[in-house]
């Protein structure tokens, strides 16, 4: 998979360090996302890898006693200036996380949230808006008869993929999804990946996955994370069949991790 | 060790010894045994004796054996209802040295307070001789003195003609007179309360604008409207005497149990039967006509006598103020202090206040009420707005808005609470999902958070209205009377008077049972009473758990 464009780079990591209190969690991470890829992040618990996620639309700012260093850029704009408007930056940078967190409204209301907050009433774009990323998200088919049905009757995948419509409804660059299908059953799972390779057309995407399988079957690059520390970063093939480092072939072959 | 031994030992020890522990699952089902035991013992007890007050009792007479020392007047006959058979206490027994002397003793009801100067009076069990049962006694409520228990003789009409108990007329006529005497008195009370009180508000208020202006022409003029008013209410006053003066023109005769006489006028009448005649449907048709009574009607007689409806009626309108006053009080202290105030020293200690507040005890609020509210607040109102009033205060003494301020303010730390509790239940997870659709994070409470969290806020607000509604201590110093001459809510401009005092069922309860003339006669008032304020806080507990079901179904988080 070397066919993608590598037009620009959309986000750079640049020396990135990150602590929770005392304790340092990232180590100088220096990464470089480009325009519509799937970089995927993999690596044993506890590395750091949802950190770096959540670090790029600043969900750690919620988590209190946390201290970063370098500078996460996105495209060519630092995201840690003083005067940066954190609303507006979640709003480019939309996330999935790994327990599928629908609102408890109707279908409806989850999807048209982000649009109603930014005060979008027109009926009808909201119903276009609807339509359009439940169809990107394929759900459309199950849903449409039971749009003001409450969300909450959704099975598991399909709640996970209302997430994703929901955050495909804002139109972001970057989606971030946090271990997306790690609650899911297989064929839910298979069903997520087929939508995640249908948004890579739109949408740069970031994956944190612990499924090998996964991440070999969907990412165009992968990076592997230990112990807070970016070990090694490429194609995604090349990693899974020959990787540089040893640490990396020992985790993806299962001897540790 | 072998796996031998090692299962011997096993065995050994699942044959001996219970699971460590088992006798603390006995101690804790004794626990809540005990306490449900004495909530029901209670309930019953109040259900119980608050339901028999309406029940409608047989009146029975009693003839005494000569020789005995009791009578009434004089007379060994008498009679009224059996309230208790009671066991004397063993001195008492040994004290009289009577050998024919019982060792129980009969409590009885027995009316006409008016004449016998009480209206419960014990008998010995052993001095009775005969106990019947005659049809024709009849128990006859009055608006003054109680109950009048006796024989109809003769209804006298204007003086001259009677009509004998005896005559076939009799019963249609004297149902006839009572029905019409209670017409009239509606429409006396028609007229004095709301026509005369229109007139005589009217009154005041010229009054007041005529000691506040110096223009000699509006002088004038509010004088002539003054005089005009003043003859409009002479009018109306001379209706109202006339009425009540018909009111007493027929006139009805009684004969006691006990032999003696007595006349008494009609218009004094509200209600009467014959208990004696009265088969079980009646009596409980009676009972059920008793109990709506009690519910709509105005106390009389001190409170021992006629219904409770202004003390529900204040309570329920002071329970309502205090919650609307307490809940947004409460959520916006609690949002605040949850979700925005930086984690510190200083939240930890206004919490820890918070939480001491619930702790203090509640008259300290009442006082706190009467300098603060009633004294300051209400008296800073009276010199800015009704300075043309004083020294009469409106604002600056108790009334039901001043006790619904000072209940909320001790209700206020349960709302806080429960609030906090509510928002701490939301999961991590639907906040993010907020924040990562763009929300601020005033749009991620308000939209997202608050709502989930409703059923624990409205779990706090019952908490808090079930603790004011049943207060009494402090509303003694801000507001609440033995008897309120008006609603606190009525048809008059501006409808709502939360200046008024008002009535309140707990304060009854204290006033019925403790500071009646007749606390035996006031008894059965006291349990009917706390009954319905029981009755009261359960109502109004149930609505608000069934919005809260309703809510709890509508944002249910059951997914996450």
């Amino acid at each position: 998979m070397t066919s993608v464009k590598r037009n620009s780079d959309i986000i750079s990591i640049n020396n990135f360090s990150f602590y929770y209190g005392l304790n340092q969690v990232l180590f100088d991470i220096d990464l470089r996302v480009v325009n519509n890829e799937i970089i995927a992040f993999i690596g044993p618990s506890g590395c750091g890898k949802s950190t770096l996620l959540r670090s790029i639309n600043r969900m750690n700012d919620l988590i209190e006693n946390t201290n970063h260093e370098g500078d996460i850029q996105l495209i060519g704009q630092s995201i840690y200036t003083r005067d940066l408007d954190v609303i507006g930056l979640r709003k480019r940078v939309g996330m999935i996380f790994q327990k599928s967190n629908p609102f408890p409204k109707s279908i409806y209301e989850n999807i048209v949230f982000g649009l109603r907050i930014a005060g979008i009433k027109d009926k009808e774009v909201l119903d276009n808006a609807v339509e359009e990323s439940l169809i990107n998200a394929a759900l459309w088919d199950e849903v449409k008869d039971r749009l003001h049905s409450s969300a909450l009757g959704l099975s598991g995948g399909q709640t996970q993929r209302l997430c994703i419509a929901r955050t495909i409804a804002i139109k972001p660059e970057i989606i971030l999804m946090d271990e997306p299908c790690s609650a899911l059953d297989p064929i839910a799972a298979g069903k997520i990946e087929e939508t995640i390779l249908e948004l890579k057309k739109k949408f740069t995407i970031i994956i944190v996955t612990h499924n090998m399988q996964q991440a070999s079957r969907i990412s165009d690059r992968t990076a592997f994370f230990y112990l807070g520390k970016l070990i090694e970063c490429g194609d995604t093939e090349h990693i899974f069949s020959n990787p540089h480092e040893k640490q990396t072939e020992d985790y993806i072959s299962g001897r540790f991790g | 060790m072998t796996d031998i031994d090692r299962n011997l030992i096993n065995s050994e020890s699942v044959l001996k010894k219970p699971p460590k522990g088992d006798c603390y699952i006995w101690l804790s089902g004794l626990g809540l045994s005990l306490c449900l035991l004495m909530v029901f013992f209670i309930i019953g007890l109040i259900v119980w004796e608050g339901t028999r007050a309406f029940w409608i009792k047989d009146i029975v007479q009693i003839t005494l054996n000569q020789d005995s020392q009791t009578h009434i007047d004089g007379s060994k006959i008498l009679g009224g209802e059996i309230v208790l058979k009671q066991q004397k206490s063993i001195a008492e027994v040994k004290k009289s040295g009577d050998p024919n002397e019982s060792n129980m003793e009969w409590q009885l009801y027995v009316g006409n307070k008016d004449h016998y100067g009480f209206s419960f009076f014990y008998i010995d069990a052993g001095d009775i001789k005969t106990i019947t049962k005659p049809g024709q006694l009849i128990k006859i409520e009055r608006e003054e003195y109680g109950n009048l228990i006796g024989y109809p003789e003769k209804i006298i009409i204007d003086n001259d003609t009677a009509i004998d108990s005896d005559s076939s007329i009799f019963e249609g006529q004297f149902s006839t007179l009572v029905n019409e005497v209670a017409d009239r008195r509606d429409e006396i009370k028609k007229l004095e309360k709301a026509e005369i009180g229109k007139i005589n508000r009217k009154i005041k208020s010229f009054q007041l604008q005529k000691r506040t202006t110096d223009d000699p022409d509006s002088l004038k003029g509010l004088e002539e409207k003054l005089k005009s008013l003043q003859k409009e209410y002479e009018q109306l006053a001379e209706r109202a005497s006339r009425l009540r003066q018909t009111q007493n023109s027929h006139k009805l005769q009684c004969r006691l149990i006990t032999g003696k006489r007595i006349i008494i006028p009609l218009g004094s009448i509200i209600n009467y039967h014959y208990p004696n005649q009265m088969s079980i449907s009646d009596k409980l048709f009676g009972f059920f006509q008793n109990i709506s009574n009690f519910i709509v009607s105005n106390p009389r007689e001190a409170n021992t006598e006629g219904g409770i409806f202004p003390s529900i009626f204040g309570t329920f309108i002071m329970t309502l103020v205090m919650t609307l006053i307490v809940t947004p009080f409460g959520i916006i202290t609690a949002i605040y202090l949850h979700e925005y105030a930086s984690k510190g020293v200083w939240v930890r200690l206004v919490r820890i206040g918070v939480n001491n507040l619930a702790g203090v005890p509640s008259i300290v609020f009442g006082v706190f009420g009467l300098g603060f509210f009633v004294y300051f607040l209400g008296g800073s109102i009276d010199k800015l707005f009704f300075s043309e009033s004083l020294p009469t205060p409106t604002f600056g003494t108790g009334g039901i808005l001043w006790a619904s301020l000072t209940l909320a303010l001790l209700t206020v730390p349960i709302v806080i609470v429960a609030t906090e509790e509510g928002l701490s239940a939301v999961p991590r997870g639907l906040r993010e999902a907020g924040l990562a659709c763009g929300a601020s994070k005033w749009q991620c409470l308000y939209r997202i958070v608050l709502p989930a969290s409703v059923p624990g806020i409205l779990t706090g607000v019952i908490l808090a209205m079930a603790r004011g509604a049943g207060e009494v201590a402090p509303l003694m110093l801000v507001g609440v009377v033995k008897l309120a001459p008006s609603l606190p809510v009525d048809g008059i401009y501006p409808f709502f008077h939360l200046d008024q005092k008002f009535m309140h069922l707990g304060f009854h309860i204290y006033d019925l049972g403790f500071q009646s003339p007749d606390s035996e006669a006031a008894k059965p008032m006291v349990f009917a009473t706390t009954l319905f304020l029981i009755l009261l806080v359960v109502i109004l507990n149930l609505t608000a758990v069934t919005v809260r079901e309703k809510l709890r179904k509508k944002y249910s988080m059951s997914a996450i």
